[in-house]
Parts: C-alpha cells; sequence; structure tokens
C-alpha cells in the first residue's frame, strides 16, 4: 500500500544500511555520490541513425562447477539472444519476482522491434557486462574503461545501461 | 552502472540508465536516468509482459533522444501491482533482528576460516 505521507519508493540507500547493519556490519557501504553537473553527451545524430549498445550487470550461464562469474568484463553475440542470464550473485528481490526471463533486464528482442520499426538504427551485434564491484575505484580504473574500449571496438554511438 | 554512465559521457558516448533503485542512481549523479518503480530484477519490465516490456523500451529511447540537461529523471508510466514487496524487501524489525545478527555472524566464521584455509577468493 502506497501511504502518500512517506516517499513512496524505497530508498536502497537506507534499506541496506539497516539490514546489513542488522548482521553485525558497523561501517556501512559508501555510495557513490556527486553533487556535479554529471558529464552529459548530446545524441550526435538522429537516434534512426544511430547504432545501440546494450549493458547489463548479469552474466551468461556459468559452466558447471562455477559458482561466481569472473570478475571482468565482456561482451557477447545478441544473435541469437540469450534465453538465461546468471543472476543469482547479485541483489535484488528473489521473493518478489524472478529473471526467467531476459526480456525484462536485457531487452535485445524488445531493441530489435525498434530497429525493424525504424526508430533506432541499429543494435551492435554485441552486448556488454560489467561486473558488481563492491570498489569503485576498481569500476572506474578497469570495467568503466573496459566497456568503452568494447563499445568503441563495436562502433556503438549511444549506450542502454540497465543494472538489475 | 552509474560510474559507467558517468565514463562513457565523459567520453563522448550518450547514455540512459534504466533502473528500479532510484536514490542509488540519483545520488551518483547521471546523465538520463528511466526510473521504473518495481522491486529490483526486472527494470525493463515484467517477465513474459511484452507489451509492458516495449512501453519501457520505448520510454528510454524517447529519453535518450530528447533530454536536454544532465540528472534529467523520468518516471516509467508503470506499475508493478501489488505494493507489498516495498516493505518485506530487506526487512529489519523486532521478529528478524537476532536472526539476521546470527547469519551475520556465521558469515563472518565462514569467511575467517576461508581465510585460514587459503580458500578466499580475492573478489
Amino acid at each position: 500500500m502506497i501511504d502518500p505521507a512517506y516517499r513512496s519508493f524505497v530508498s536502497y540507500i537506507d534499506k541496506s544500511r539497516e539490514f546489513y547493519g542488522a548482521h553485525g556490519y558497523e561501517r556501512p557501504y559508501q555510495w557513490a555520490y556527486h553533487a556535479d553537473t554529471p558529464p552529459f553527451a548530446p545524441l550526435p545524430g538522429l537516434l534512426a541513425t544511430l547504432r545501440l549498445g546494450v549493458v547489463t550487470t548479469t552474466f551468461p550461464p556459468l559452466p558447471s562447477g562455477q559458482e561466481r562469474p569472473p570478475k571482468q568484463a565482456y561482451a557477447a553475440p545478441v544473435d541469437p539472444p540469450p534465453t538465461a542470464m546468471f543472476t543469482e550473485d547479485l541483489s535484488w528481490d528473489k521473493d518478489a519476482t524472478h529473471t526467467d526471463d531476459p526480456e525484462s533486464f536485457l531487452p535485445l528482442a524488445r531493441l530489435g522491434e525498434q530497429v525493424a520499426a525504424g526508430r533506432l538504427g541499429s543494435l551492435s551485434p554485441r552486448f556488454y557486462g560489467v561486473p558488481t564491484e563492491y570498489s569503485q575505484r576498481r569500476t572506474l580504473t578497469v570495467d568503466a574503461p573496459a566497456i568503452l574500449d568494447l563499445l568503441r571496438e563495436d562502433g556503438v554511438d549511444v549506450a542502454l545501461l540497465v543494472p538489475l | 552502472m552509474s560510474l559507467v554512465a558517468r565514463h562513457l559521457e565523459a567520453n563522448g558516448i550518450p547514455t540512459v540508465i534504466v533502473g528500479s533503485a532510484r536514490d542509488i542512481v540519483e545520488q551518483a549523479g547521471v546523465a538520463r536516468f528511466l526510473f521504473v518503480d518495481f522491486p529490483l530484477g526486472n527494470p525493463m519490465g515484467k517477465p513474459y509482459e511484452v507489451a509492458q516490456q516495449r512501453t519501457i523500451t520505448a520510454a528510454a529511447l524517447d529519453l535518450l533522444e530528447r533530454a536536454w540537461v544532465p540528472r534529467t529523471t523520468v518516471q516509467a508510466d508503470v506499475t508493478w501491482g501489488d505494493d507489498s514487496w516495498r516493505a518485506v524487501y530487506m526487512r529489519v524489525d523486532d521478529g528478524n533482528r537476532a536472526a539476521l545478527a546470527a547469519a551475520g555472524e556465521a558469515r563472518r566464521n565462514e569467511q575467517a576460516a576461508a581465510k585460514v584455509d587459503g580458500r578466499a577468493r580475492n573478489d
């Protein structure tokens, strides 16, 4: 039930601080915070002429015996779209929903429809994955530059980023 | 993911984030954010609900094209239906406080044991 006397959307910063605090972790996670005007790149042309790349925090299904995905950025073909992705290690609401339909977080078929309709120029032949790191320094110095390199290799003009 | 978005924008690639953790993304500060007020897990639409997935995908493209200043947040015109997940997810109350403390203690013991065994992964 929404009670308009309270903020309607969930604060995950508050929830996770209290949840892990209750587990006995005394120093709360310091989430990324910027008070600046964030960098903003204008579109280089009409969307109908541009190539889009999708970036996910999920990974392709793991080989048997492997419990966790490697902490490394990757690229994988969009055709055929994956029928399943590994999401178990990520924090999401495992009681309220499931991730059996990759289109619910990795919309390759839905974007293909937009290309077919002429709304979007093209979909990059690969989608991209970024590991979820505790260390923001590692995201900034290793993973983000790796994703940029992969996007540039494929001539991607614009990016759709979908954290699970 | 917000830090990746900022890096791409700084290097000339326009981005749109579609996500359900509004506070985390907005605090990090990104160029364009489509907020989907769903439980974490399905920011591009409920599983197998193709029409809703189309609505969200189209809204993401619209935002990519139309935003003219950074920190533009748009809320997608979709609802989950049942709101009970908001209170349940990561709930802490008197009913589970002792169990959570015990779970944390057990995990720390396990990690300490793994370290001694040399099984700890450096990740």
